[in-house]
């Protein structure tokens, strides 16, 4: 028994031997141990030498080679070294040719190095003088929760005054106590409160692995990992309210223009969804005139575009008003089936002209990108097309209620024979509001644009939607366009994770035909006489 | 029931035409100079299949006044019904030879038939469903819309939605419906070759036959007193309602009918074309079957079928001389039809009873301005 003591004894000094075959950590990177490589660029991080920033960069790069006599150098880009200790250049012999180990053998790395790099790299960052650095080494070293740098993120806190990079820092710091064997219970504790405040997914996975620990501690990590969960779960609902206000606010800019055709004017204009694809290739024309001809402005090409766009689009509402619609007034369907067959002729009209398939459109640099609040993730093309879709009905229910035209506009809608008596030339406000819902429907294309596939067919996929979206909200009222965009995108999002896109998309369909038999006027009906005509 | 001279001529062009081609093919030798090749058999078999849905479409559009646009829905179910027999006719001859699944089902992995599969193996359980299934979905639909007075354009809009939500539906895999490629790769019909010439010929003959039964029996219902009833809705259904009919089961059964009336047409349109793919579901294809109604002549019944075999033709010869003149030319007549033919071509002939037309068309107008 003793000598079975003695044994393990005895092992264990001989392991613990091996393990630290050195304390110079240049020799464990010389290795070629990927286990004593790891430790080696640990300790190196923790060592002070002034050289351990340029050494573990030449190791990320792989620039770090080692010679038979384990001498580190790093090799430049041009082919020559220097030595990776002092700096100093060093000649290398050739690799003899029958033996290639005698020539600098690169120091190889896998997964476990490239975490203890990052770690390394984040903890000697931690000093860095750019708070960003500073900020981003904080989630390396978080990442990586290797107990070995609490002395340095220690040190770190102690002088740090930027607050939020501080709080990175803390709840790097916990991660690594909590992952640490040494740390006390109180410690343990305290780490553990901060990952809860923290309450994200990489908190979840630590405090997950010790919720199985006995005593207070698993006991509060486990408490802990449920109120995560608990937090995740609303923070995931808000990414799909997110989701869905975005999706929203694309089917309310497609829906906003027919709102004023069909909900007003009470055309079908089957041909609307191709005003939205012609707006989006004014926006195509705009970029390329503007990449030939003034590339100096270029990066405003959509703030151009837009009112391009509205011009051009209502310009054609125009003359499609007073050369079709005009003669189908009274006749709905008939009315139905002559848009439909304008818009197979504008459809093959672009695809004659731009060919049938896909046109780049660039999303300028300033929509690009995307920012972190909380637990969500906003793009921000998604949030200029929100803006701009406020924006857009904003105007809209401006138009119609404060200017003359809006005014004239309402008279012809409740009673046209009663506005004609007062002296309004309802053929021209006829064919205005159509021209303004064209325009309208093209404004929209220039933000489609930013998203969808900019190709002749793009118009057919938002028709049948934007019917539904005016249906829905109720015919002739812009606010239930709105409500019924935003609900029919937020509805269509909750489902989605349910039911599968197309599922989900089927669920609404369905869904909105019950609606509608229940509300054959749509959710916020217009009441009065002029109803029921 | 007055079939008129149009509906006899209609009638024997159909009838007539469609034996004249089947005996051609099949007793003159391919290298006669009144030989018709198969192709075109199967072509017109395909034209009068789109004429029984042209057919349903005018039945309640041009007499009830519902505009449909989703009655491509209805067809492509019959079709459906029709494919799914002839893809369990198949058996151990497909690409994977298993005797129990239809290839893409063995494709996707899975173990046993779906139950809404069973059956399918019998001709007449598929021939009942393809006539059922319409029916259902239609019934359904019309009960609910019909009875909320969900009318003119709403009605149209949720029509189109109901049709895309259905071609949304059978492009997922998941469906049991062969997903995106649809059910093709026949081989027999009732134990005949799909591919032979013989059987293509009896298959155009009975596509013409079931045309003619299905002009005959809306011919009979819209000249019938719930005929005049359902015209009497479609002018002012309010007015109607007022003298105490319910306009609401007038319609559902006409609606019903032309589902299955459509049904009928897809399940006849299948083994002549040999696949069923849910573009068939497209709203697309549901509007354009409108435009044959409308260029033919909208609530004449046999403007339907003369509008449907006319734009049809057109589109096989325009798509094959001049492909990218298709769609401004199918686009213009659109345009051209509702702005200058409302009555469609066959307005053209009936010259001789303007009278008749101006007589009619002031009242139903002056019916409208009173109630509205």
């Amino acid at each position: 028994m003793v000598r079975f003591v003695f044994l393990i004894f005895f092992s264990l000094v001989m392991f613990g031997a091996i393990a630290r075959a050195d304390d110079d950590p240049l020799a464990g990177l010389a290795s070629g141990n990927y286990d004593q490589v790891a430790q080696a660029v640990t300790d190196l991080s923790q060592s002070g030498n002034p050289r351990a920033a340029t050494i573990i960069t030449a190791l990320q790069n792989s620039q770090l080679y080692y010679l038979p006599d384990k001498t580190l150098v790093i090799k430049a880009a041009d082919g020559s070294y220097t030595n990776a200790a002092t700096g100093e250049a060093v000649t290398v012999p050739p690799a003899d040719d029958d033996d290639p180990d005698s020539g600098p053998q690169q120091v190889r790395l896998n997964n476990n190095v490239r975490i203890a790099m990052d770690a390394a790299m984040g903890s000697l960052q931690l000093m860095d003088p750019d708070p960003a650095t500073r900020l981003s080494a904080a989630g390396a070293v978080f990442t990586a929760h290797n107990p070995a740098v609490i002395s340095v993120l220690d040190k770190a806190i102690a002088k740090e005054t930027n607050a939020s990079v501080k709080t990175a820092m803390e709840q790097a710091r916990a991660a690594a106590v909590l992952s640490s064997d040494g740390a006390t219970e109180d410690d343990k504790l305290a780490a553990i409160a901060t990952l809860r405040a923290r309450g994200d997914q990489d908190s979840r996975g630590l405090l997950q692995g010790v919720a199985n620990q006995p005593g207070k501690v698993g006991a509060a990590a486990t408490a802990a990992v449920t109120s995560i969960d608990h937090i995740l779960q609303l923070w995931s609902i808000a990414q799909s309210v997110y989701y869905g206000i975005s999706l929203g606010s694309v089917l309310l800019l497609a829906a906003a223009g027919l709102a004023i055709t069909f909900g007003v004017m009470g055309v079908i204009n089957m041909a609307h969804g191709e005003m939205v694809m012609l707006g989006a290739y004014v926006t195509f024309v705009v970029q390329q005139f503007m990449r030939a001809y003034l590339p100096g402005i270029y990066g405003a090409n959509l703030i151009i575009a837009v009112p391009l766009a509205f011009l051009f689009t209502g310009f054609v509402g125009v003359v499609i008003e007073r050369s079709l619609i005009r003669w189908l007034y009274g006749r709905p369907l008939e009315t139905l089936l002559a848009t439909w067959g304008l818009s197979l002729v504008l459809q093959q009209a672009v695809r004659s002209i731009f060919g049938p398939n896909n046109r780049d459109v660039d999303t300028p640099a300033w929509m690009s990108g995307a920012t972190q609040l909380g637990g969500l993730t906003l793009t921000w093309n998604r949030m200029y097309i929100i803006l701009f879709a406020i924006i857009v009905v904003a105007a809209l229910m401006a138009a119609l209620r404060f200017t003359s035209l809006g005014l004239r506009m309402r008279a012809v809608t409740q009673n046209r024979r009663m506005a004609a008596a007062m002296g309004i030339r309802t053929p021209w406000i006829d064919a205005l509001t159509f021209g303004l819902g064209s325009g309208v429907a093209g404004m929209a294309g220039v933000a489609l644009s930013q998203i969808d596939n900019v190709s002749p067919n793009l118009g057919q996929g938002y028709i049948i939607d934007s019917f539904m979206v005016v249906v829905f909200g109720g015919v002739g009222n812009l606010w239930g366009t709105t409500v019924g965009a935003l609900t029919l995108g937020i509805v269509n999002k909750f489902l989605e994770p349910i039911a599968g896109a197309v599922l989900g998309k089927i669920v609404v369909l369905v869904l909105l035909i019950l609606f509608v038999q229940r509300n054959p006027r749509g959710m916020f009906p217009l009441k009065g006489r002029a109803v029921e005509t | 029931m007055k079939l008129g001279m149009s509906g006899y001529i209609a009638i024997l062009c159909v009838l007539g035409g469609a034996i004249l081609l089947a005996l051609l093919n099949q007793l003159t030798p391919a290298s006669s100079a009144v030989h018709v090749p198969t192709y075109v058999m199967a072509l017109v078999g395909k034209y009068l299949c789109f004429a029984m849905l042209a057919l349903a479409v005018d039945l309640v559009w041009g007499f009830a006044g519902i505009l449909s646009l989703g009655h491509a829905a209805f067809f492509a179910l019959g079709g459906y019904a029709m494919g799914m027999y002839l893809m369990r006719q198949i058996g151990t001859r497909g690409v994977y030879g298993n005797p129990n699944l239809p290839d893409f089902m063995v494709f996707l992995g899975w173990k046993e038939l779906p139950w809404y599969w069973y059956g399918f193996s019998w001709f007449g359980f598929a021939m009942l469903m393809a006539i059922l299934v319409p029916a259902i979905l239609a019934g359904v639909f019309g009960w609910l819309a019909f009875r909320s007075r969900v009318t003119g354009v709403y009605l149209s809009i949720i029509t189109q939605a109901l049709t895309y939500a259905l071609l949304l539906a059978f492009f997922r895999n998941d469906m049991g419906f062969g997903g995106n490629n649809g059910l093709t790769d026949f081989k027999d019909i009732l134990g005949f070759n799909v591919q032979a010439d013989s059987t293509r010929a009896a298959l155009l003959v009975i596509s013409a036959l079931f045309l003619c039964g299905a002009f005959l029996v809306a011919r009979f219902v819209v000249d019938s007193r719930f005929g005049k009833i359902l015209i009497a809705v479609r002018d002012t259904e309010s007015r109607t309602r007022f003298l105490g009919y319910r306009p609401e089961t007038y319609k559902l059964v006409v609606w019903v009918l032309s589902a299955v009336m459509a049904g009928i047409g897809g399940a006849l349109y299948v083994p002549q074309v040999g696949i069923i793919n849910p573009s068939e579901f497209a709203p697309g294809n549901s509007i354009e079957a409108v435009i044959w109604v409308a260029v033919g002549g909208r609530g004449t019944l046999v403007g339907a079928i003369l509008g449907a075999l006319l734009v049809n033709f057109g589109k096989t010869w325009f798509t094959g001389a001049f492909p990218e003149v298709w769609l401004y030319a199918l686009g213009a007549m659109f345009i051209f039809v509702t702005l200058f033919l409302p009555r469609g071509v066959m307005g053209l002939f009936q010259r001789r009873s303007k009278r008749e037309i101006e007589e009619e068309m002031p009242a139903a107008a002056a019916a409208h301005e009173v109630t509205g």
